[in-house]
């Protein structure tokens, strides 16, 4: 294994009864990379995510995470591998401290409980019972518990899930600080816009196969469909831009959203308001996201289904 | 296996299940609000037969069976016979009988001569039926007195206690007791946690530290030790104090101890491994424990139900414990106490294979 890949995935395959979770994917992650996986509800994601942390065994192909098979070498790579599973949850009665410590004894670690609360900010409640925590708190003991063991590979599964704007921004800076710290990162999320500003590249499942994968700006320059100008609607508009221009247009309420290809385009329809005396109240000029090219890919997927 | 990483999770453990009313409620209250409750409940007499023990060394007279048949036709007690060539009283202590009577050789031939005959009641106090055997006794001698020997006072009997010391309801009930928390208290959490663990994926999480499944199950096992040990001690001092018990506790308690705690952990582990869900295990739980609550000896011997339902008690794991139990502290019968831990060691060893077997932290 090239000593720069934290992790190797060659073929595999998972199924559950008739259902083909993961169908025959590969895929490299390098060390010290965010990597993030997205995709719709029972695109494989979390599958994939198990059975690279060792907990769910391939039914075929090679996975190698840090030089190890992930299911046979589970004990091996416990020391090196912090998990944050999805909707974490813990014993009822017990405290974020006493959770945080449980966990240094059993990792052998010196206790790490007040530094660990102070840095996802929940020394405030560190003697709460976990049943008594917010989802947000939750979810941060399930981080704390993740970096009990100072791992080289961390696992992220959806962990902005349920919280509120400042707590994700929180979240956020903590993935920085753990990629900054040469850490690899795997990280699953929801939301699009999380993983274009933290993943250094994702991949985008479907139906359990890899569709794309690349860095955010790639994907976006390669399969993004322009610029698109954001102006009102007014039927005289839309009729002259798509039917005299040829542009593509689509109406979404009072906004008329417009694919621009050069500036020309963006001039034409500034020249024919102008002409037509209709005075434009709102205006911007917008790229596609990591989000637009995301849904258009998974509704391509389902269309050819 | 380390000691590190079971301390560790027996600390964890612990100071979530200290934390919950409900798990000490049933291991410190429970046990102590059925004392008080049975106490006072079972007092006396009961309607229907109860198991008496009869052994005639009259073997060639005719007189003697009659007076069996007249005992027989009372309806109150169900009538076993005793070889008559063992010793009764070593018979009483092997099999743990609580009411036998003793018939002698010359009853036939005294009775034709109008000599005094002496039966010998052997019974247990502590057993509330022994005295619904012995009022049919005296029943019976006086219908025989009046008939067959024109009431002049031939036949008598004379009481003796079969065990060790004079024992009361009490002392039969903490025996019971105590193989009720030996049941209860790992039952019911292990089949819950394991279920919500499983729901949680907790196990999932803990099977990715360094914590094993056999350290993890050892500190369970050691913890559902303590405090079933802790609930025991509480049990006999509360008997003894309010209660004036005065049974005769022996180490010999420890062995059952432990090994019904490990039996019981490793059901509530396999019982909440094979759920589906919490709901579900909750049903399991209460479908095992329930019967082997009520109909092991916890509360009543097992010798006042009737037949089929005692052949089922046989098949309790539960009812091992209690009766080892019994045989320890009330009869002092110490082979009988011997068999009823080999036969609990050999459940205990059956149920651990199965829930090694079944038992996972993993999901394939």
């Amino acid at each position: 294994m090239d000593p720069q890949h934290a992790i190797t995935a060659e073929n595999i395959h998972k199924s559950y009864a008739a259902i083909k979770a993961v169908n025959g994917i590969s895929f490299i992650v390098y060390k010290g990379e965010v990597f993030s996986f997205l995709g719709p509800n029972g695109a494989g994601k979390t599958t994939t995510v198990e059975m690279l942390e060792g907990i769910r065994k391939a039914d075929s192909g090679r996975i190698n995470v840090l030089g190890e098979d992930p299911w046979h070498s589970a004990i091996k790579l416990r020391d090196r591998v912090g998990i944050m599973p999805q909707d974490f949850r813990f014993i009822e009665r017990i405290t974020p401290k006493e959770a945080i410590r449980y966990y240094c004894s059993l990792f052998g670690m010196p206790d790490k409980s007040s530094e660990l609360l102070e840095l996802v900010e929940l020394s405030e409640v560190q003697d709460v019972y976990f049943q008594n925590l917010s989802g947000g708190q939750k979810q941060k003991v399930g981080i704390c518990l993740a970096l009990v063991n100072d791992p080289e590979l961390v696992f992220l599964d959806e962990p902005t899930t349920g919280l509120d704007p400042k707590a994700r921004r929180k979240i956020w800076d903590l993935i920085r600080k753990l990629k900054s710290e040469g850490r690899t990162v795997i990280l699953t999320t929801h939301y699009l816009e999380e993983a274009q500003m933290l993943a250094d590249r994702v991949a985008i499942m479907d139906h359990g196969r890899i569709i794309v994968e690349g860095s955010p700006a790639d994907i976006i320059q390669k399969m993004g469909k322009g610029r698109k100008l954001i102006v009102q609607y007014t039927e005289e508009l839309f009729r002259h831009l798509s039917e005299v221009l040829g542009l593509e247009c689509s109406r979404s309420g009072d906004s008329l959203s417009v694919t621009v290809h050069s500036n020309r385009d963006v001039m034409d329809v500034l020249e024919f308001a102008d002409r037509s005396r209709i005075e434009l109240t709102s205006l911007s000029l917008k790229e596609d996201t990591l989000e637009d090219i995301f849904v258009d890919l998974v509704t391509e997927q389902e269309e050819s289904q | 296996m380390k000691l590190k990483n079971i301390v560790a999770d027996l600390k964890i453990y612990s100071r979530n299940y200290m934390r919950s009313t409900t798990a000490i409620f049933f291991v410190f209250i429970f046990p102590l609000i059925l004392m008080l409750l049975f106490g006072s409940i079972f007092s006396g007499s009961t309607t229907s037969a109860v198991p008496l023990y009869v052994q005639n060394l009259d073997t060639s007279g005719n007189m003697s069976n009659t007076f069996i048949e007249t005992l027989n036709s009372t309806h109150f007690v169900d009538i076993h016979m005793i070889p008559d060539n063992v010793n009764i009283q070593a018979y009483i202590s092997q099999h743990s009988i609580t009411a036998a009577l003793l018939i002698p050789a010359n009853f036939t031939s005294d009775y034709s001569q109008g000599q005094h005959i002496s039966l010998t009641y052997y019974n247990n106090p502590a057993v509330s039926t022994s005295s619904v055997a012995q009022q049919a006794i005296s029943v019976t001698v006086q219908l025989f007195n009046s008939h067959f020997a024109n009431n002049n006072q031939t036949v008598s009997v004379a009481s003796t206690s079969v065990t060790t010391h004079a024992a009361n309801y009490i002392d039969f009930l903490i025996p019971g007791l105590i193989g009720l928390v030996i049941l209860t208290s790992p039952m019911f959490s292990m089949t819950y946690i394991v279920s919500s663990y499983k729901k949680d994926k907790i196990f999932r999480q803990l099977s990715l530290t360094p914590l094993t499944k056999s350290e993890w199950f050892l500190s369970k096992f050691i913890w559902y030790l303590i405090i079933s040990a802790l609930s025991a001690i509480m049990i006999i001092a509360v008997g003894t104090l309010l209660f004036h018990s005065t049974l005769s506790i022996s180490l010999l308690v420890i062995p059952f101890l432990v090994v019904g705690v490990f039996m019981f952990t490793s059901l509530g582990i396999l019982a909440g491994s094979v759920s589906r869900s919490e709901e579900s295990a909750s049903v399991i739980g209460n479908i095992i424990t329930f019967p082997m609550m009520f109909l092991s000896g916890t509360f009543f011997p097992i010798a006042i139900m009737p037949s089929w339902l005692q052949s089922f008690a046989h098949v309790l794991p539960l009812f091992y414990i209690i009766d080892g139990l019994n045989s320890v502290t009330i009869y002092s019968n110490y082979s009988s106490a011997t068999l009823d831990l080999a036969v609990s060691i050999a459940v205990a060893a059956v149920i651990f294979v199965f829930t090694v077997l079944k038992f996972s932290w993993k999901e394939q």
